[in-house]
């Protein structure tokens, strides 16, 4: 019995202590109800910030905007799964915040929970991710559209006019948005035209080891290549690895054009030093959009579009600055 | 004449039931099968690389890449079932902290260091003990606690990729300097992969230790009768809690090969199903998931076979996210083939052919 | 004698591959009646159990439920439970984590759904008029064992059972506990139900039952109204010995006489563990054979146990050649010369999958220390030396210890033992379940130990292996040393009458 009680401290010690140091900003949630102070209360559901380099990019980019400075009370709830996102917006909504953000695990099963959002006059402006949700339970949607990403990325390529176009294309996990988005242009491309070709097209699952494997396993075979389409920055590094060792050239003027997305800050370093060709972005800075629609609304405002769809650029090794660098790497 | 062949028949079944057979049989399987389906298989083709070291490449050359980090795990996995009974899940997540451990310790809190804050043997030195900590910590739950291994580092496999993620405060730190990128890669003049020369001195210390120490022994007498054992003076608690540690130094040498291979880390996806291929590499080794008796020297071979058919099924585009489930099948059939019953049936089988064959 | 049989068994006979486990048994309950089954281990009181209970089939026999006109066929406890036979054993077999009600209606709910509340009703009734202090919403875990066991024996109760088996009931349980369960089975006994007891403790079959009947070896010895049967006549006749049969073992020769001033090798003074004996003495002098006896379950492996450091020590005192030595573990025992060969050797002893080489060098192996392995020529050398010793058949010393017979198990662990030269050897129960010439044999080499210097301590289910062997004999009844004889003393009457104790 004494074992069993120690196993359990032992346990929930670990455990409390990951929830501590890992997700520190969730502790945050239980903020003063200061509503008299004239700061705005927004209650934040993301998803968890390790997930990815984005992810990170995004969480400081709202930690930045929201800030009493600002004239925000702000709390921060983090989880990857839907239910708990929707526990926490409940929370949110119990506590009386003036604006719910969200960016949803899933798109489902927001409803009911948006429907008490709205009966206790919070109002709900969504963030990087959609939701299948009458567009009358949210102010505002701010995406990014993964389409049109790929379809930039794909027409920067097409005016490379290269001969013959052979690509090795590393999908992430399949399924999600940003697969879809950034395969579908380049396999629209291919159907059209005669002198591109896939070499291999293959799901990496944004990991930089199995893009390796993958692009490895094509050179060992010995198949021509001359693009590699990897739809993160992850996977292109890992391609590029292969290539390394097998002293394939790539970048501005080499025998191999390479081509990430998102924008990391060491990605674009990359760019600038000439390794790879291109790179798009999938914006992570969403608060300064979320900030402008929040005053708005505060004004009185009517919004213009319920949809916003931000800005997103794309990166070409022979015109990217070091400002560039800076301001969008992530 | 019947003698003879009786006793050839004899040396057959020998062979069959040599613990090594399993591992061997499986290499000699994927390999004729590459042969006939492609004979490029198996060229290795002399290159140079990027910065115009000597190179060999080649499917082979891949696979003894990959597969030296499986082996190395492979060792750890074996003696933690051997003697617990059970398996570690927890050791992608494992080596993602030791990764995480290493570039802290070699950027400090720079995430672009210009140049290197310690030697990565001080940083190796770090991850080792903090890999043997967490090794520690599932050992403790194992062995003192008596919780179900694959229970017990359940918590680190949930948790692992958050406490790596949070030693470097979420960053991503990024090493410019070239020399590091020799664990995971090749040495100047050397055209040989790195991680196959780290394999080898894992192995031969292996070897060592269990040539010189009474590790083997102990810990496959804990594993077949803990409590016999300890009323022969064993403690079966530590050396439980002893394969969990070991296991952890296996992660650390693994973590800096996978940091060394991209000279940075993603957290999520680092290592991520490692544990499932070392899991398979001991029980392709024929070794009992039960714990055990065990042979050491068939885990790793086990392990390269693993990184064989994984190097085979890339080779032949199968989409890498249904690669699991082909090594599923092979789990499927080693399982149906250990399992008691079916090893009854096999040799009576055998013993009929036999008897066919001296009649 | 008027009362209705309800059971009645006959010519039951069933064999398993090599033992012949019941021989033409025949045994019969009346109603109203609580009936001790008797026998030593291996005795056959399990397996007539088992036939009667459908867990095993029968090979001969016939058996009669409700009076003897009735031939019943039991395949499977389904069936013994419909023709009302039902079982509770040693261990409870119910599910901890549901409800007492649940408990007793689990797995035989009739046609529709369970009505709860119905069923809630019905417990508590029957618990309250069988006086058994339990709650029908109650976890069951939350009861206390003794408690368990009655909610396991109300379940059967409640299945319209005629015949009810109780196998080791009080085993766990203490005194007050015992009580309780005791008067439980004189209301069951009012009430009709034929009660079938079997237990070890000799005490509880006095205060209790009404008949015995004894078994040994397969076969049936007889069946006794209780008044007929004095305790030491029961214990003779499950040892299978007649009270004045001992006259030809008087006058052997004993290896060494314990009056004789040895030096004491090894005391224990209150010494008690974990596993339930109460605090104990004991001594063993340079070159004595010693053993301790007493029925199955009364402690006596527990002592050799806590003297070997195998269970957990409580409290005690043990000295070794005068000094005070502390043994927490058996490596603190093995350290200071002490070796044992466990009763269990299936469980205890073998390391099944290792090679006898192996399990002959790994006690020696331990002592000798983590980093400092013998090689294999040395690990060869010693295992080839032990075989030869003791005569051990194996293919080779390649060959894992479970394919070899019992036996040769045995003389392994015993060269084990033998080759870490201990000055004191626990030998427990070596010669169970072995052929007669490796008894021989084991009982040879325990004397020629002895009158080398090495004090032994012998234990075994059959007295006249001990009188051989033995020169100083510790009694032990209900986990508690209740005698020691030696010289004269050393007789089958004696030492039966001793584990007997009570009432003569």
């Amino acid at each position: 019995m004494k074992k069993k009680i120690l196993a359990a401290i032992l346990v929930l010690t670990m455990v409390v202590g990951l929830t501590a140091c890992g997700k520190k900003a969730a502790t945050d949630t239980g903020a003063k109800d200061d509503s008299g102070s004239g700061l705005i209360k927004v209650g934040i559901i993301n998803n968890d910030p390790n997930e990815s380099g984005y992810r990170t990019a995004n969480d400081k980019d709202l930690k930045a905007m929201f800030t009493k400075e600002n004239g925000y009370d702000a709390s921060f709830a983090y989880s990857l799964k839907n239910d708990e996102q929707i526990t926490a917006a409940q929370k949110f909504i119990q506590d009386g915040v003036d604006y719910l953000l969200l960016s949803a695990a899933d798109t489902a099963g927001w409803d009911s929970v948006l429907k008490d959002a709205q009966e206790q006059g919070v109002r709900v402006i969504l963030f990087d991710r959609t939701i299948d949700a009458d567009d009358s339970l949210y102010e505002a949607s701010i995406v990014s559209d993964m389409d049109k990403e790929g379809a930039q990325a794909v027409e920067w390529l097409a005016k490379q006019e290269l001969d013959e176009v052979n690509v090795i294309h590393l999908q992430g996990v399949m399924g999600t948005a940003a697969q879809k988005g950034r395969s579908g242009a380049l396999d629209e491309k291919v159907a059209a035209e005669d002198n591109w070709n896939i070499v291999t097209q293959q799901t990496a699952e944004w990991n930089a080891e199995k893009a390796q494997q993958i692009v490895q396993s094509v050179i060992d075979k010995g198949d021509k290549f001359n693009v590699i389409y990897a739809e993160n920055d992850d996977m292109a590094k890992g391609a590029v690895a292969a290539l390394d060792k097998a002293n394939i050239s790539h970048g501005v003027g080499k025998d191999v054009i390479i081509i990430g997305f998102d924008c990391n800050k060491w990605a674009l370093e990359e760019l600038k030093a000439g390794n790879w060709n291109y790179d798009g972005q999938c914006n992570p800075f969403q608060a300064s959009y979320i900030d402008e629609i929040i005053k708005k609304l505060e004004a009185g405002e009517k919004l213009s579009e319920k949809v916003v769809v931000m800005e997103e650029k794309g990166f070409d090794a022979t015109e990217i600055t070091d400002d560039d660098v800076n301001t969008y790497g992530i | 004449m019947g003698n003879t062949k009786k006793k050839e028949a004899g040396f057959l079944s020998k062979i069959v039931r040599q613990q090594l057979f399993i591992p061997i049989a499986a290499l000699l399987i994927l390999a004729v099968f590459n042969l006939i389906a492609d004979p490029s298989f198996f060229k290795i083709t002399m290159g140079a690389s990027s910065t115009g070291d000597p190179v060999l490449s080649g499917y082979l050359i891949t696979i003894l890449d990959y597969g030296s980090e499986l082996a190395i795990l492979a060792i750890g996995m074996t003696l933690v079932t051997a003697a617990s009974g059970g398996q570690d899940i927890s050791v992608g997540a494992a080596i993602a902290i030791a990764g995480s451990v290493i570039l802290r310790v070699l950027c400090g809190t720079n995430s672009r260091p210009e140049e290197l804050q310690t030697s990565v043997f001080v940083a190796f030195i770090a991850a080792c003990l903090v890999a043997m900590l967490f090794g520690a910590f599932n050992g403790i739950l194992v062995a003192h606690f008596k919780i179900q291994p694959m229970v017990a580092t359940l918590i680190l496999y949930t948790a692992g990729r958050s406490i790596a993620a949070w030693i470097n405060n979420n960053e991503l730190p990024i090493i410019s300097e070239p020399t590091f990128g020799y664990y995971g890669g090749f040495i100047p003049g050397i055209p040989i992969p790195t991680p196959f020369f780290i394999a080898v001195i894992c192995v031969v210390i292996t070897a060592l230790v269990l040539k010189f120490t009474n590790l083997g022994l102990y810990t496959q007498a804990v594993g077949i009768n803990e409590k016999s054992s300890r009323l022969n003076g064993l403690n079966p608690v530590f050396i439980k809690f002893l394969s969990f540690v070991i296991l952890g130094l296996c992660v650390a040498v693994v973590g800096l090969i996978k940091v060394s291979r991209f000279s940075t880390i993603n957290y999520s996806v680092i290592a991520k199903d490692i544990e499932m291929d070392a899991i398979l590499a001991v029980a392709l080794g024929g070794n009992a998931l039960s714990g055990g008796k065990f042979n050491m020297a068939a885990s790793i071979l086990g392990a390269y076979v693993i990184q064989f058919l994984t190097t085979t099924l890339y080779k032949f585009d199968v989409q890498s996210d249904a690669l699991p489930a082909y090594k599923a099948v092979v789990v499927i059939i080693l399982v149906v083939l250990s399992a008691p019953s079916v090893r009854a049936k096999l040799s009576q089988v055998g013993k009929k052919l036999h008897a066919k064959e001296v009649a | 004698m008027s009362k209705k049989t309800i059971l009645e068994m006959k010519n039951i006979s069933k064999s398993f591959p090599g033992v012949r486990a019941l021989q033409g048994v025949d045994f019969k309950l009346c109603e109203g009646e609580v009936h001790a089954l008797m026998g030593e281990n291996g005795a056959g009181k399990s397996t007539l159990i088992k036939v009667l209970t459908g867990v095993y089939a029968k090979d001969e026999g016939h058996i009669f439920v409700d009076g003897n006109d009735k031939e019943v066929s039991i395949h499977s406890p389904q069936d013994a439970q419909r023709v009302g036979i039902s079982t509770v054993y040693q261990e409870i077999t119910l599910c901890p984590n549901l409800s007492v009600a649940e408990n007793m209606y689990i797995g035989r709910s009739e046609g529709a759904g369970t009505n709860w509340k119905k069923m809630n009703e019905d417990a508590d009734k029957l618990l309250q008029s069988l006086d058994i202090p339990a709650k029908a919403t109650q976890q069951l875990a939350s009861c206390s064992i003794a408690v368990q066991q009655m909610v396991a024996i109300a379940r059967a109760v409640d299945m319209d059972c005629k015949i009810l088996i109780l196998d080791e009931p009080t085993s766990s349980l203490d005194e007050q506990e015992v009580e309780k369960l005791f008067g439980l089975m004189r209301d069951l006994k009012a009430r009709g139900v034929g009660i079938i007891f079997v237990t070890h403790f000799l005490d509880q079959v006095y205060e209790i039952c009404d008949k015995i009947t004894v078994l040994r070896d397969g076969k049936l010895v007889g069946e006794y109204e209780i008044k007929d049967l004095p305790r030491v006549k029961l214990v003779a006749k499950m040892l299978g010995k007649e009270l004045d049969d001992m006259s030809d073992i008087k006058g052997e020769q004993k290896p060494y006489d314990g009056d004789d001033a040895g030096e004491v090798v090894l005391e224990a003074e209150g010494l008690y563990s974990d596993a339930g004996i109460k605090p104990f003495d004991f001594n063993i002098k340079k070159g004595e054979v010693n053993g301790f006896t007493g029925l199955l379950g009364s402690g006596r492996s527990e002592c050799v146990r806590a003297i070997f450091g195998a269970d957990r020590v409580l409290g005690g005192h043990v000295k070794k050649n005068g000094k005070t030595i502390k043994i927490t573990k058996p490596l603190d025992a093995m350290k200071n010369g002490i070796a044992y060969l466990p009763e269990d050797r299936k469980n205890d002893g073998i390391i099944g999958d290792l090679s006898v080489r192996e399990n002959i060098i790994i006690a020696s192996q331990v002592l000798r220390g983590f980093f400092k392995p013998y090689s294999k020529a040395e690990a060869n050398k010693f295992a080839e030396e032990y075989i030869k010793l003791l005569d051990i058949k194996t293919a080779s010393a390649d060959t894992p210890i479970k394919s070899l017979s019992g036996g040769n198990q045995q003389k392994v662990i015993l060269a084990r033992w033998l080759m870490t030269h201990p000055e004191y050897l626990i030998l427990d129960e070596p010669t169970r379940g072995i052929d007669i010439g490796t008894k021989i044999d084991i009982q040879k080499l325990v004397l020629k130990l002895a009158s080398e210097g090495m004090s032994v301590t012998f234990i075994s289910s059959e007295t006249d292996e001990m009188l051989r062997t033995c020169s100083r004999m510790v009694v032990m009844r209900d986990r508690k040393v209740v005698g020691e004889l030696s010289g004269d003393d050393l007789t089958q009457n004696k030492i039966m009458s001793t584990i007997a104790g009570g009432d003569k």
